[in-house]
């Protein structure tokens, strides 16, 4: 009979399908486990709404579940559940590894255009403040483009949603 | 709220996001400039991408799928305003639109969110977040081309549009053409 813990080190095996250096655990996806008679039951929360990764998200932990020998039952929770706040530190430093600048903690209130032209985002590369919004949007709907003044380095900004 | 006022508020909103998200997509690959394709391209995939969501809600209460209710009515069924269903190949005009749209939407998604139900509320608190980086885009623009005489006569020819949903012109019908063509050369009940 598996286990919770054992789901949950499973689903923390599986790649983000669009940015494979973080986990679906670490991306903060995976709301809930529960077992019962061999059932598993995934309580799984979009990141953006269009996101066309969900569905293999999806597919992916209903496979590793039955990988364990349960049946999965993946539950899609489009309530407002998801923010970026809920990225893990771990995934945030592998984010900021990888080139793509985590996303700042969410403020009271939605973002602005004020807050994006700020200075307060770290070029993941040298580190600098010194960086500049490009565009507000980037290659997918979770990203923003942004330039760094001090190692004239183009990177993209995880959002903050 | 009774089940059946709910689902018809679902597809109202639904409705002008995916009509708006197409006409959107039409910007991908000839806007004119790199940014503008990307965030175009962007906003439109995220339109969808709530349209999806609020399908989906409505087809719980209707005993229905999303896919049906996106797909599968005719022309004169859907309830999106005459804002969006315009093909709009002027850049004053597509920015005029995409500024009036965001201003309405965010009204009605403020209203939303403080409805006693947790469900329509969540979903509208969920799309409202996203709609923040296009009311930002839109501001942007907005900012950049306020006292340009050929955006100030496009929004004033577009404004009486935005609460207008009764009656559709040609132009929804030729969308409409577009975006079921695929499915409607299929037989009925084909696992998509």
């Amino acid at each position: 009979m598996v286990s919770e813990a054992q789901v949950w080190e499973a689903l923390a095996e599986i790649p983000d399908p669009e940015i494979p250096v973080i986990s679906l655990v670490e991306l903060g996806v995976v709301r809930d486990v529960e077992v019962e008679n061999g059932r598993v039951r995934i309580g799984f929360t979009p990141t953006f709404l269009g996101c066309p990764a969900l569905e293999v998200m999806q597919e992916a932990m209903a496979d590793r579940i039955r990988e364990l020998g349960a049946e999965p039952d993946v539950r899609v929770l489009t309530a407002d559940s998801w923010s970026t706040d809920r990225i893990t530190p771990e995934g945030r430093e592998k984010l900021r590894a990888s080139g793509l600048a985590p996303p700042q903690p969410r403020a009271e209130g939605a973002p602005t255009l004020v807050q994006l032209e700020s200075n307060a985002f770290r070029c993941p590369y040298c580190g600098s403040r010194d960086t500049k919004l490009e565009n507000i949007f980037g290659p997918t709907p979770c990203r923003s483009l942004r330039y760094c003044n001090s190692c004239r380095q183009p990177f993209e900004q995880f959002k903050t949603l | 709220m009774s089940e059946q006022e709910r689902a018809e508020l679902l597809l109202e909103i639904a409705d002008d996001e995916l009509i708006l998200g197409w006409r959107d997509s039409e910007w991908t690959g000839i806007a004119p400039f790199l940014e503008e394709d990307v965030a175009f391209s962007s906003i439109a995939q995220n339109e969808i991408g709530h349209a999806r969501a609020l399908y989906e809600l409505a087809a719980r209460d209707l005993g229905t799928t999303a896919d049906e209710l996106a797909f599968d009515r005719k022309p004169d069924e859907y309830r999106c305003s005459q804002l969006v269903e315009l093909r709009l190949p002027g850049w004053e005009h597509t920015i005029a639109r995409h500024y009036l749209y965001e201003k309405a939407d965010a009204a009605r998604l403020e209203r939303l969110k403080a409805a006693d139900d947790p469900e329509l509320a969540g979903l509208a608190g969920k799309i409202d977040r996203e709609e923040t980086y296009h009311r930002m885009h839109a501001q942007m623009w907005f900012d950049r081309l306020q006292s340009e005489p050929r955006f100030e006569a496009a929004l004033d020819e577009l404004r009486p549009l935005v609460d207008l949903r009764d009656g559709h012109g040609e132009e929804l019908t030729e969308l409409w053409e577009q975006m079921t063509e695929v499915r409607r050369s299929q037989p009925a009940g084909t696992k998509w």
